[in-house]
């Protein structure tokens, strides 16, 4: 799988309260929390994304709550995926249920500026920054995170396991 | 090599004698719980799925954050929450005037046991750590994988060892402790890792201490926090009716393999704050260097609205007032808490000092309701959490302390050190 769109950029510990603030929290309806994405951090976001746009940022990205809302309204918003220097666990793990594509790459991370075009092939872990030619790699994803998104996500591997 | 007290439950609870930092297992969850806000998700996972819990009394709803119902949406997903426990008879549900914060209600009402697994749909589930049980926050996907099979997985994290040696200074609690850890080592210095807090000041800490420190762990990116049984553990069980020989006991071996081993020195720790916008801005009282004004002081939360947090205050509030233009708010964490607080006579000292006490609540913690901040407004708060936009307006800004300053501050309409309240 391929992604590709404009760079936005943050900085390190970027917190789930940004991400979605609580105060939307009183619905999980993907929509209606994509209006309010990154609200707290940059008031443009949701008017600057166009669909494939990609979040590029530091360390710690997703810190803070466990709130599942947060990969949801990222989704929901149209980015097709982050790249950062590390993602906070809880982040990590409710991405890959939600199905938004995070990719680690701290040379990645460092390099890429605001609306740079960048071109993401999934399966091989290559990100390609196309405004200036440069080449990362992103950290393999572990092969359970693969067995799981094989399986159809933690829903697959619950039938699964229940029908055992 | 000998494994340390997290990997050891890790491992009893897959069933197997060893696991290594890294490995992933598939282990059985001892209680998986949710909230108003991640319950929805978790609820709509089950029900797609089309099964039943896979052992309701080993489940927990718990309407704690914005209840009561704040507005119509968070009414509905209350309601959402409250029509999946009536359809599946599912015991451990407490309704508004029994319900408190989810991670002080569970450890209070003897739910949390050592050796047990358990996963939450909030991150402040590793509070429950204190109690020697390997607990950690998940989201509502996760959590709803957990309620339909009793399992979860789990990568085996490194544990960090952290010891307290020395004599903790006046107004000096679990809360100093863990901002001041926070503080040395970041909000990522932890990250994916288990958090091991242990030397003698911890064996020397209230049960309620351990908890707000625990409670912490995931501000420091931590997978969770965990702290030996000793007999202050023992005790705190007993006197909630939890037999011992209902929970297995799990220590560290001595050879155990950490990824790091950090001393703190307590005796040099005094009363902590942190600045905006991160916990990892922590200071000692003395050494913030300016006069910083206060709109509002919240004294509650999962971190610090037990009845120790509330019995500190009131020592503090007793015969003071709170500044003119500043809001004092007190939200007792649990009904239990709350009964205890008005029977001691506590509500009527913070009553008299001009605060206002609210209900069981998460409330302003997380800028849900009950005390929201406007723009350029200043709080000291005993929360975890000072992030931009947590309790309001993302142009407010956010101190974190212990009730002890909170209380202080409050009276004197800036922050300050309670030695300046009480010599």
């Amino acid at each position: 799988m391929k992604f590709s769109g404009r760079a936005w950029v943050y900085g390190d510990n970027v917190d789930t309260d940004v991400i979605i603030p609580a105060r939307y929290l009183n619905t999980s309806d993907a929509s209606e929390l994509a209006k309010h994405c990154m609200e707290d951090i940059d008031e443009n976001f949701v008017k600057k994304i166009k669909k494939g746009d990609m979040i590029v940022a530091g360390y710690n990205f997703g810190s803070g709550s466990s709130r599942e809302h947060a990969p949801i309204a990222i989704k929901a918003s149209g980015v097709s995926c982050v790249i950062a220097k590390s993602f906070a666990r809880i982040f990590y793990r409710n991405s890959f249920n939600m199905g938004l594509p995070i990719f680690e790459s701290s040379d990645a991370a460092d390099d890429i500026k605001d609306a740079d075009e960048i071109e993401v092939d999934a399966d091989r872990g290559v990100i390609k920054n196309l405004t200036t030619g440069k080449i990362y790699k992103a950290t393999p994803i572990p092969e359970f995170m693969q067995e799981l998104i094989n399986a159809g996500g933690l829903f697959g591997y619950a039938k699964e396991l229940l029908n055992k | 090599m000998g494994m340390a007290v997290s990997q050891k439950i890790l491992a009893n609870k897959s069933k197997k004698d060893r696991v290594d930092f890294g490995e992933i297992v598939l282990a059985d969850v001892d209680l998986a719980f949710a909230n108003d806000i991640t319950a929805p998700i978790s609820v709509d996972f089950v029900k797609k799925l089309g099964v039943d819990v896979f052992d309701k009394d080993k489940i927990a709803l718990i309407p704690d954050h914005f209840t009561p119902n704040k507005d119509i949406s968070s009414a509905n997903q209350c309601k959402v929450m409250r029509d999946f426990v009536k359809e599946k008879d599912i015991p451990n549900y407490w309704e508004s005037g029994e319900v408190g914060i989810e991670h002080a209600l569970l450890p209070e009402q003897g739910y949390v046991k050592p050796g047990m697994l358990i996963v939450g749909a909030d991150s402040h589930t590793c509070t429950h750590g204190a109690l020697g049980a390997f607990a950690t926050g998940m989201g509502s996907t996760d959590v709803g994988f957990a309620f339909a099979t009793g399992k979860s997985w789990f990568r085996v994290p490194e544990s960090i060892k952290f010891v307290y040696n020395g004599k903790r200074n006046r107004w000096v609690g679990g809360k100093d402790l863990i901002l001041y850890t926070i503080g040395k080592i970041g909000v990522a210095g932890a990250l994916y890792k288990s958090m091991e807090f242990s030397g003698d000041a911890i064996r020397e800490l209230p049960m309620e201490d351990r908890l707000t420190m625990c409670n912490m762990a995931i501000e420091a990116g931590g997978k969770n926090g965990i702290i030996e049984p000793d007999d202050v553990t023992f005790e705190y069980l007993s006197e909630r009716g939890v037999l011992k020989d209902s929970y297995e006991v799990f220590k560290s071996d001595e050879d155990a393999d950490y990824s790091d081993i950090v001393e703190i020195d307590v005796n040099e720790i005094e009363p902590q704050v942190a600045l905006p916008h991160l916990p990892e801005n922590a200071k000692g009282i003395s050494q913030i260097g300016e006069d910083i004004k206060i709109d509002q002081a919240f004294i509650g939360s999962c971190t610090n609205g037990r009845i120790t947090d509330l019995r500190i205050a009131a020592e503090i509030l007793k015969n003071n007032k709170v500044a003119k233009y500043v809001r004092l708010i007190v939200i007792p964490a649990t009904v239990d808490v709350y009964k205890q607080a008005m029977k001691e006579g506590l509500f009527d000292i913070f009553l008299e000092a001009g605060a206002v006490v609210s209900t069981p609540t998460c409330g302003p913690c997380l800028g849900g309701y009950m005390g929201i901040l406007a723009d350029g407004e200043v709080a000291i708060s005993t929360s975890n959490r000072n992030f931009v936009g947590r309790m309001g307006s993302k142009k407010s800004f956010i101190y974190l302390s212990s009730p002890a300053v909170a209380a202080a501050s409050a009276i004197a309409g800036k922050i300050i050190s309670p030695d300046e309240v009480i010599r």
